[in-house]
């Protein structure tokens, strides 16, 4: 075995948040510098193995690594980690949200300013790095048991960073609605998992938590029709799956923004990944029996989630509705169970990631710096800050499917997919492609082109150059898989093709 | 150069200069529209040399020019894009080519380059002039390199979709000029009308590209491919035409071809998604006629045609093609005569005119569809500079005169420009002329003609009359502007101040009236010429058809209808409007053609109000806030209700109560009850001790012999 760079990727968080709470806490500047360090370090090593898979290995599980962690019988848990063309992806999308987090959070010491975080940074860059260690973990791991661990250890820093960081509106209620939701879901999934345990021992004699062991474990259809609806759904929720979404909005609305751009840039991905990880891929009987469901719940969540956010007024909520509309693409590509709309839900899943990260850094912008978010208080924004009106405006073109942008590459895979199952649903689920250019023009014409409100003006100024940086560094993604989609499609493929073997070729 | 390289690059020097202008030269006005005037010129000369090449290519149709490459990997092989040039892409080459470079060069007058900065001018308004030694003069155009950006993308994204080879990048550069559109019209963004235009053309089109998308959707789904060579190829279509598609008892290929064609609809500006393109005259003059004349709305069309070999298999999708052709044809007309900015008018005219080509193809008139398309992508990009040069000239007097209400769009207060704009009145005249067709000199007519006889000889009735209606109409509401902007006296103090445009505007004006006329006799019939010039037009571009479709013999009606209608039309337009001086004695002022029979206002009530009382009261307030929030927080006082049940009802009384507060007062109630027994005398215990061990002893005893 050679340097375990997937161990790396996902303690090196752990160890930065740990380090950083041992710093005084008067040094703001240090700890924010040494959350920068790990965060450049996490990227750069996400970059590393995505660019390897992409050129060299292209097939099955890479970088694998794998130690006891605890072995007392009946009880056997490893430490199993491993990416496939599925998860580099999103290992690489979690290093550059990170790495986008970081910047844009931080802060500025010129009061009239107040963009970034003031307030205990320290702490703040801990808990983030928390949340997005365990959010690697769950990328990587290859263990269930493991698995499951670190996405609770992902789903717990989002209270603390809510409640203590959060808008003061909302946040308690916001927070606790999430966690409560988050848990319920995963207490679920965990039911299901425990129970595919024994079912495993009981079929085959195997102890162990080991996925590509369980993949083969023989689970009976009827058992897999039983409990995947369960698994599925458990981690569905925070996929934002409708109709349990609800929390996803309240809680980006109520986070800071850095949190809501790792919530609704990785933590969504986090469920839709392991609901087709573990879902899916363990339980693919139960997957095809209960496709229909799945294809109906996620073709209401896109026009839904487009028209709720269509209304808004709120900046925020606006944009966590979209999301709940785009994460439905998501669901519906997996719901297709082809090649093409699962293609799609790769690439969307990343691109959505990108997106969303960016629409929320930017709205953060504004509202550090014109103190609202509500869209009709908003005006002329593309004057002062017209770098972040020309990152808002391709993230929109993205979020409406625009070809030559990382959104078109996307979804028009998935409505491909999905018209091959059912093209009903396909023609309803399209509506949401007018109704995302609707909200998303009506946006950019108020808040960047209509007239500046007066008691904004003189008010408002530039963002900064790390915001600056950040805002590229996303716009880069979305533009270079539109432009190239061989830079992850072929990638996306053969993560596709390995979950199109388990369910049979189908 | 090869043909194969020389294709690929066609499209790339306006997608080079929009990055070129927005990173570069963005700070200077000279060296951005050098840039964007020598990007459309390389594109225009690369497409020339294919061009010619293609002309000396044997069945061209049958052995296009083609280039591929992998492009996008799908699980084992690759999605493939490539470039082809086959006789109906090389004539749309031709004339994309020529007005983009035209309007390209047209752009810099129009935005008058070499003129001061404005007094007030501010980004995002037209320029409002400027003062040099106390005289008003026009000021250059405050986002002049961005302008040039724009449109770059816009000729990009109209190249590219020209240029391929199959429909997903037709359908990407399809939205790229969506997006290209969207910018332009709302390139003065801070009129509040142009932003408003600006979401509307772009939404409403939007609208049928979902359609669109969703065709190409099922195309893929059915056939497995995109390119035109497998989607069109014998076996394919056959296949296409027998599986029934299970929507309106269409067969495949009719329900694609009509999702395709509602993409056109919407692009192409056709009843019922027409409504964007008038309110997209708030973009600037050049804009508009990229839009109508060489881009936007002729991809539309461009699409149609090139998807007609699977559209004609469906007889019903081609009569519904039919039909909306026609009635937008008369529609869009009878709205055009009422209009008094001159823009307007020739907005609806194209709809109109676009009505005409779909109603063409509506009928199988393949090639009159095409020769009309690009007949009228010269005249009326000839139209539109030329109504931007009268408003330019128009902006002139008003700044002589100082008076900003007079609108220099409306054209009754022009008149008699004819004099004091020689240039843009003569190649107006021959545009116009061309609009009405003229006969014998004008390209209008030849291809109008063409549609007539197909329609005529097809025994399509309905469309021949409804047609011939609407060209009677074109030919009136066109000489009604042209009498009352460029003949009589004029009208306003402004008119008579107006002024001939710089050389950059009124040259591409010259150049355009040439292809406005002569184009045409590309396409003369046989029965006229006597063979002496072969009907070049029909040949190279009916080739594409499998089965070649027999070019028409004389026939006496659909020629004297042409005739007829052509020059009533003109007649009745130059007199009624000879002396009209104002828009009150205008009689053709009906409210319901002023207000475009209601439409915009029909949506409003009909679409757009409850649209958005589905997504806030329905959706949001009913379903998400109240439904399955309410079941959420009817979680919370439910755990409660339990938790309170389960405390008053059971732990209070029960464990509470009875077991934990039951078992403390037995004992203290034991407790005390014994108390009187602890007396503290030894003798008295000492008796207890005796008669509890005789009792005891007793109870052995009895027991053991019992």
């Amino acid at each position: 075995m050679n340097f375990p760079i997937l161990s790396v990727i996902t303690f090196l968080p752990f160890a930065a948040g740990m380090f950083l709470l041992m710093l005084p806490a008067q040094r703001k500047n240090e700890a924010r510098a040494v959350a920068l360090a790990a965060a450049v370090a996490d990227l750069l090593l996400s970059a590393w193995v995505y660019v390897q898979y992409l050129t060299q290995h292209m097939q099955g599980y890479q970088f694998v690594e794998k130690y006891t962690w605890l072995n007392i019988p009946p009880l056997n848990i490893a430490l199993h980690f491993g990416v496939d063309g599925m998860s580099a992806p999103l290992v690489l999308l979690t290093g550059i949200v990170m790495f986008t987090g970081v910047l844009i959070s931080w802060g500025d010491d010129n009061p009239k300013v107040m963009s970034g975080i003031q307030d205990r940074p320290r702490e703040f860059f801990a808990f983030l790095f928390l949340l997005a260690g365990g959010v690697f973990g769950v990328f990587v791991s290859l263990d269930l048991f493991m698995l499951f661990f670190f996405y609770e250890i992902a789903v717990f820093p989002m209270y603390l960073l809510i409640v203590i960081w959060g808008w003061v509106k909302t946040r308690e209620y916001a927070a606790m609605k999430l966690t409560l939701y988050l848990f319920i879901g995963s207490v679920v999934a965990l039911v299901g998992a425990l129970v595919m345990y024994w079912a495993q021992y009981q079929n085959t004699g195997a102890l162990s938590f080991d996925m590509l062991l369980m993949e083969r474990a023989n689970f009976s259809a009827t058992f897999q029709r039983i409990w995947f609806l369960p698994v599925f759904l458990g981690f569905a929720v925070l996929g934002g799956i409708w109709p349990f979404h609800n929390w996803s909005p309240d809680g980006h609305v109520a986070a800071p923004t850095a949190v809501s751009m790792f919530h609704a840039g990785v933590l969504m991905k986090l469920g839709a990944f392991a609901a087709i990880r573990v879902g899916v891929m363990l339980l693919p009987e139960g997957a095809k029996y209960w496709s229909g469901l799945i294809m109906a719940f996620s073709a209401i969540a896109v026009v839904y989630g487009a028209y709720i956010a269509f209304v808004q007024t709120d900046l925020k909520y606006m944009i966590g509705f979209s999301s709940v509309s785009h994460m439905g693409l998501v669901m519906l590509g997996v719901s297709t169970l082809n090649v093409t709309g699962l293609t799609g839900v790769g690439v969307q899943m990343v691109s959505h990631g990108v997106m969303t990260a960016l629409m929320f850094a930017v709205t953060g912008m504004i509202y550090d710096r014109a103190h609202t978010r509500m869209i009709p208080e908003l005006g002329g924004m593309a004057k002062v800050m017209p770098f972040a009106a020309v990152g808002f405006i391709i993230s929109g073109l993205v979020s409406m499917g625009m070809p030559g942008f990382s959104g078109f590459i996307a979804e028009f895979p998935i409505f491909m997919g999905v018209w091959r199952v059912q093209w009903l649903v396909a023609a309803v689920a399209s509506i949401s492609i007018i109704i995302t250019a609707a909200y998303i023009m009506l946006i950019i014409r108020k808040v960047f082109y209509a007239p500046m409100p007066e008691n904004l003006q003189g008010q408002v100024g530039d963002i900064t150059v790390l915001d600056k940086t950040a805002i590229v560094t996303l716009c880069l993604v979305m533009v270079g898989i539109g432009v190239f989609p061989s830079v992850i499609t072929p990638m996306i493929s053969s993560g596709v093709n390995y979950i199109m073997n388990i369910l049979g070729g189908a | 150069m090869t043909t194969e390289l020389l294709m690929w690059l066609i499209p790339l020097p306006p997608a080079l200069a929009f990055f070129a202008i927005l990173l570069f030269t963005n700070k200077s006005k000279a060296l951005s529209h050098t840039v964007g005037v020598g990007a459309a010129f390389l594109s225009w000369l690369g497409a020339m040399i294919v061009f010619v090449r293609a002309l000396g290519v044997e069945n061209l149709a049958r052995n296009p020019f083609v280039s591929r490459i992998n492009w996008m990997p799908t699980g084992d092989s690759y999605f493939q894009i490539g470039v082809q040039v086959d006789p109906l892409t090389a004539v749309m080459l031709f004339f994309v080519t020529l007005c983009v470079l035209m309007i390209f060069i047209y752009s810099v007058g129009y935005h008058n380059f070499g003129q001061p900065k404005g007094d007030h001018d501010v980004k995002g308004l037209p320029p409002h002039g400027a003062t040099v030694d106390g005289h008003a003069v026009p000021s250059v155009e405050p986002m002049y390199s961005r302008f040039f950006a724009f449109i770059g993308l816009f000729a990009f994204g109209m190249l590219a979709l020209v240029l391929t080879d199959n429909v997903l990048v037709m359908f990407m550069g399809w939205e790229i000029m969506g997006l290209c559109s969207y910018l332009l019209i709302g390139f003065w963004y801070a009129k509040p009308s142009a932003r408003d235009a600006a979401v509307k053309a772009f939404m409403t089109t939007r609208v049928g590209d979902v359609f669109m998308l969703l065709g190409i959707a099922f195309l893929y789904s059915v056939t497995g491919s995109l390119s035109y060579k497998d989607v069109f190829s014998e076996n394919v279509l056959r296949a296409l035409a027998s599986v029934p598609s299970g929507v309106f008892g269409l067969s495949a290929a009719g329900l694609i071809g009509l999702l395709l064609f509602i993409g056109t609809i919407g692009k192409s500006a056709q009843f019922p998604l027409h409504v964007w393109l008038p309110d997209a005259m708030e973009g600037p003059t050049p804009v508009s006629a990229m839009i109508h004349a060489a881009a936007m709305v002729s991809a539309g069309v461009y699409a149609v045609i090139r998807m007609f070999p699977l559209t004609s298999l469906d007889p019903k999708t081609m009569s519904f093609i039919a039909f909306i052709g026609a009635f937008t044809a008369l529609f869009a007309a009878t709205i055009a005569v009422a209009q008094n900015d001159i823009k307007r008018v020739l907005a609806y005219s194209t709809i109109s005119q676009l009505g005409f080509m779909i109603a063409a193809l509506g009928i199988h008139a393949y090639v009159a569809a095409t020769f009309h398309l690009v007949t009228h992508a010269f005249f009326k990009a000839l139209l539109f500079l030329g109504s931007g040069s009268v408003i330019h000239g128009m902006e002139h007097g008003v700044l002589h005169t100082g008076n900003h209400k007079v609108d220099p769009q409306d054209m009754f207060n022009m008149g008699g420009l004819r004099k004091k704009m020689p240039i843009t009145f003569w190649t107006f005249l021959i545009g116009g002329f061309a609009l009405s067709g003229f006969p014998l000199v004008t390209a209008g007519f030849w291809s109008k003609d063409e549609i007539f006889a197909d329609a005529w000889a097809h025994g399509h009735w309905a469309v021949f009359l409804t047609l011939a209606l609407a060209a009677f109409l074109t030919a009136f509401y066109t000489m009604r502007q042209i009498t009352l902007t460029f003949f009589g006296e004029a009208r306003t103090e402004e008119a008579k101040h107006a002024r001939e445009t710089p050389w950059t505007m009124t040259m591409p004006l010259v150049i355009l009236s040439v292809f406005a006329v002569g184009y045409g006799w590309l396409g003369m019939p046989h029965w006229l010429t006597g063979g002496l010039v072969p009907n070049w037009f029909h040949d190279f571009v009916g080739s594409m058809l499998t089965e070649h479709q027999a070019e028409l013999g004389f026939n006496i009606v659909p020629l004297a209808t042409s005739l007829v209608v052509a020059l009533g039309g003109l007649a009745a337009g130059y007199f009624m409007y000879r002396d009209v001086k104002s828009a009150a004695e205008d009689k053709l002022q009906i409210p319901v053609l002023v207000n475009k029979w209601y439409v915009d206002e029909f949506y409003q009530v009909a679409l757009i109000q409850p649209a958005i009382w589905f997504s806030d009261t329905f959706v949001s307030k009913w379903m998400d806030k109240g439904f399955i929030d309410g079941i959420l927080h009817s979680f919370g006082p439910a755990t409660g209700g339990v938790g309170r049940v389960i405390r008053e009802r059971f732990d209070i009384p029960v464990v509470n109560q009875f077991f934990g507060d039951g078992a403390s007062e037995a004992s203290w109630w034991l407790g005390r009850n014994l108390r009187p027994i602890q007396t503290g005398r030894i003798q008295q215990y000492l008796v207890l001790t005796l008669v509890i061990l005789l009792a005891v002893g007793g109870l052995i005893y009895f027991l053991l012999t019992a």
